[in-house]
């Protein structure tokens, strides 16, 4: 009690509502928030390292198998949910700047368009899984790859376990991506309901660039997810 | 942090959303010729390129007021080379299987 009536006192004229106390400046208070964000994407970083690395262990092993399976995957739907994703990044560091300047309806409106371009993506990713499941390319009892010719080797058929297995990273590559994708819509949609509020201030909009740091790292991580699961072999 | 004092950051958003979209069409392109084994190197490089791109711009590592972020950003990348590479100095050199 006694401090917080010290630190009332030395700062009794200009009392920044969204200053917490044990923070000299807002400066700092921002610093700290992000750079706390980055530890975490880091662990992310570590997360998904561990499929990158199962990924290019059996991708140089059985090389032949998983062009064959990649080849299967839809290309113009990958490409598209790229693009989709590239737009949405834009939208969202339009929202970080609305914020820092203090224009409600841009960043309302770019945080909405975010959360649109979002679910457009999973929607995509949907018709894709639908894809795989109507082919029977879903690892498990009823998988099925049989005679399908490894790209640049007619006549040879790739091995339906080894294309199995490229599957089982393609699911669980893309589907964890997909999870923070569904994650970052919640986040936006806090974010939205916040912004409407008229939480945010140029003083106070770390939960915007906080948020925004998120949703980049997830696009980055689906900028490396395209070529490795889409473009492995993918010329005539 | 781009402040708020300097010129307005959208020029460069917009220059590099169109970077990360050339980028994407190269990549498509890139893979429709046969490259040899040289396709999955211009593959990375492109989506290294537009990562970084990402991270610079969008992330605003480019300017971050902490030189802190910067070192937690080469330490992910610091480790997650370890991981990867110390991995490939086993399974790489596996003669036997």
């Amino acid at each position: 009690m006694s401090d917080s009536s010290i630190v009332t006192g030395l700062h009794a004229e200009a009392h920044d509502p969204a200053l917490l106390h044990h923070f000299a400046e807002p400066q700092q208070q921002r610093d700290a928030a992000s750079l706390g964000m980055w530890v975490f994407l880091a662990t992310e970083v570590m997360f998904f390292g561990g499929l990158f690395c199962a990924y290019l262990v059996y991708r140089l092993k059985y090389f032949g198998d998983f062009g064959a399976a990649s080849k299967s995957i839809n290309l113009t739907l990958g490409a598209t949910n790229t693009v989709v994703l590239i737009c949405s990044s834009l939208t969202v560091v339009l929202a970080v700047w609305a914020a820092q300047t203090a224009r409600r309806t841009l960043l309302i409106g770019s945080l909405a368009i975010t959360m649109l371009l979002g679910m457009v993506f999973l929607g995509i990713k949907a018709v894709e899984y639908k894809d795989k499941f109507e082919e029977h390319h879903v690892p498990g009892v009823s998988f099925s790859f049989d005679k399908v010719e490894i790209p640049g080797h007619p006549g040879q058929y790739a091995n339906p376990s080894h294309a199995q297995l490229f599957f089982s990273l393609y699911f669980v590559m893309t589907g964890l991506h997909a999870l923070h994708m569904i994650i970052g819509l919640g986040i936006f949609l806090w974010l939205l309901i916040m912004a409407w509020k008229g939480r945010f201030t140029p003083e106070y909009y770390t939960p915007v660039e906080i948020g925004g740091l998120y949703w980049h790292f997830v696009d980055i991580v689906w900028i490396y997810l395209f070529p490795l699961l889409y473009l492995i072999d993918r010329h005539p | 942090m781009s402040g708020h004092s300097k010129s307005s950051p959208l020029p460069t958003y917009v220059a590099v959303f169109f970077a990360l979209l050339v980028g994407t069409g190269l990549t498509v392109f890139a893979a429709s010729v046969d490259l040899g084994k040289y396709n999955a190197a211009v593959a990375l490089t492109i989506a290294s390129i537009k990562a970084t791109l990402v991270a610079l711009f969008f992330m605003h590592i480019k300017g971050a007021s902490e030189k802190l972020t910067k070192l937690v950003v080469v330490a992910a990348l610091f480790f997650l080379l370890l991981l990867l590479g110390l991995t490939m100095t086993d399974y790489a050199t596996r003669l036997w299987s």
